[in-house]
């Protein structure tokens, strides 16, 4: 019994929110490889990115729920999220045709467009403060739990709870088909197929007559839908706020180099070694090891690795430990 | 006398604002011939063929495809023109499948390409063997292989090689020059660069042996085999 009270103590505080975590990492680290593998740049305005989609989304949310309109059990997020990624979408183009394209066509340095990449993550950071503000909003509705810790101690007879939100499922479930259809659009269809090749060899690729504009305009496409479902899950999940998603480039960027830069599979790889680091090293495991230790020796500390204060270091401590020992990441993506 | 399929004529040129390593040089291929160029390291083999292609800007001369004025295309217009062309080195989509590349190839063709593919897995039997294989894993002949069957996807008029035999081993090398020939036998011409002259002017119809990015000797595959001078310098006695 108390083996089976340690796992589920377990499941409830780090299996399944390093789950859904893990998932919302590797809907990001997607859309940062996706631009490094065909716009062969680092997108650093990616976080800011899905704060603008969870915005427009959580702007579109409010509007059905002051006419009525809902999802029932399920959040009315969803329903908005087209409409937000349809925005992210206008916007990523925009940005494009201003600002990238103007550096593209000079055949800028990767450093630049970095650094010009910043400079769009300012502007986006403000636009978002600006519309929406800096502070937290909530905007999930519906049903909380798939099953409550109450529910699930009063159908097992444990003394631990495990409980599963409505939010965590989402993510889990969107994650998975997101990705299969992102991965059926890249190796079956004629333009997945044009935008792997653009990004394995730029050169060649136009002597075959694939038209460069075309594969930008349709990463863009791609990156803002991901950015924008990311950010509405980790939104729904935890809470909005600008400012965490500024911070959750940290640990996107690990995920995305963790996996090797590049690589689709390697970003989701990345996501969820990242979400289960950060969440297990910081997670107290004074209550697992209290049902699994013999009598007489439970821990009396809290046994916790190190603070969540610090649990972005646990992402830089992954990232510098594989650049050490394999700089091309786990699934050998490009080289800068 | 009637114009060559494919003209370079008196092409001067060097890359971007750079010198010019071109100079008042004529590269032509007939219909259903194979044309080869030589010549030693760094006389500008592979920059005529780039010239002829439009990977440098001309200074002077032209180039004309079945007697059109192409001088001011870039080289994606010219592969929708109907010229195929392999480069040297990063011919392939390494991550991509055999089957990949060979549609990459066919992008530009909106029209149903499956007898295309079916013939140059015919051409090329080991490719449909690895069809699913990623391009990178397979050796260096069998990559060649691909990237002539790439170029052969968009039904080209005339195919350009740069080099298709560096770096492979004789026998594969031996191999290759015989499916060069048979693709040259569908009727499409070829120009390509060699390294290894003596082989390639043995299966050319034309030779051009540059010299300092200049013509130096020209004329048939054999004649140039057997003129005591380009044997001496270029083809070791």
């Amino acid at each position: 019994m108390d083996f089976l009270n340690a796992i589920v103590a377990f499941a409830n505080f780090v299996i399944v929110p390093a789950t859904s975590y893990g998932a919302q990492l590797a809907l990001g680290a997607l859309g940062v490889t996706l631009v490094f593998g065909i716009l062969r740049f680092s997108n650093f305005a990616h976080g800011d990115t899905m704060a603008f989609g969870a915005m427009s989304t959580i702007l579109v949310t409010w509007g059905f729920q002051s006419v009525g309109i809902n999802f029932g059990v399920l959040p009315t997020a969803l329903l908005a999220l087209p409409f937000g990624i349809a925005a992210t979408i206008g916007l990523l183009l925009l940005t494009d045709r201003t600002v990238y394209r103007f550096y593209r066509k000079q055949k800028a340095n990767p450093v630049i467009l970095v650094i010009v990449s910043m400079g769009v993550m300012f502007i986006m950071n403000g636009l978002v403060r600006f519309i929406i503000g800096p502070n937290d909003q909530r905007f999930g509705d519906g049903e909380r739990f798939i099953i409550s810790a109450r529910e699930f101690k009063e159908l097992t007879g444990l003394k631990e709870g495990l409980a599963i939100k409505t939010s965590a499922g989402i993510t889990v479930v969107t994650a998975i088909i997101v990705v299969v259809v992102l991965f059926w659009f890249l190796n079956r269809t004629r333009t997945g197929k044009s935008m792997r090749a653009f990004s394995d060899n730029e050169d060649l690729a136009l002597l075959s007559g694939i038209n460069p504009e075309r594969v930008v305009m349709y990463t863009w496409m791609i990156v803002a839908t991901l950015a924008t479902i990311a950010g509405v899950l980790y939104g729904l999940d935890k809470s909005f706020k600008p400012f965490t998603y500024f911070q959750l480039l940290l640990p996107i960027f690990a995920s995305a180099i963790v996996g090797g830069l590049g690589s689709p599979v390697g970003a989701i790889a990345g996501g969820f070694v990242i979400a289960f680091s950060e969440v297990t090293i910081t997670y107290a495991f004074k209550k697992v090891l209290g049902y699994l230790a013999p009598e007489g020796w439970e821990p009396t500390t809290l046994v916790q690795l190190i603070s969540t204060d610090y649990k972005f270091a646990v992402s830089f401590a992954i990232l510098i430990i594989v650049l050490l020992f394999k700089p091309t990441g786990l699934f050998s993506g490009k080289q800068t | 006398m009637s114009e060559p399929f494919l003209i370079g004529e008196n092409m001067t040129g060097g890359y971007g604002s750079g010198p010019d390593i071109l100079h008042d040089c004529t590269i032509a291929v007939e219909k259903g011939e194979i044309a080869v160029i030589v010549g030693p390291n760094g006389a500008g083999k592979s920059t005529a063929m780039k010239a002829v292609f439009g990977m440098l800007n001309l200074r002077g001369g032209a180039v004309r495809l079945d007697g059109e004025d192409i001088s001011g295309l870039s080289p994606q217009d010219r592969v929708i023109k109907g010229m195929g062309f392999v480069p040297q080195t990063s011919n392939i989509f390494t991550s991509l499948t055999v089957e990949e590349n060979l549609e990459m190839g066919a992008f530009i063709r909106r029209d149903d390409f499956s007898d295309t593919l079916a013939q140059i897995y015919d051409l090329f039997p080991i490719l449909k063997d690895k069809r699913l294989q990623a391009a990178g894993e397979l050796s260096g002949g069998q990559r060649q292989q691909v990237a002539v069957g790439r170029a052969l996807m968009t039904q080209p008029k005339v195919l350009m090689l740069d080099e298709p035999t560096a770096g492979v081993s004789p026998i594969v090398m031996d191999e290759l020059f015989d499916r060069i020939i048979e693709v040259a036998r569908t009727g499409i011409p070829i120009l390509m660069v060699e390294q290894n002259a003596r082989q390639a002017l043995d299966i050319a119809d034309k030779g051009y042996v540059l010299v300092q990015g200049r013509n130096g000797f020209s004329g048939t595959g054999k004649e140039l085999l057997n003129n005591p001078e380009v044997r001496k310098s270029f083809l070791g006695g």
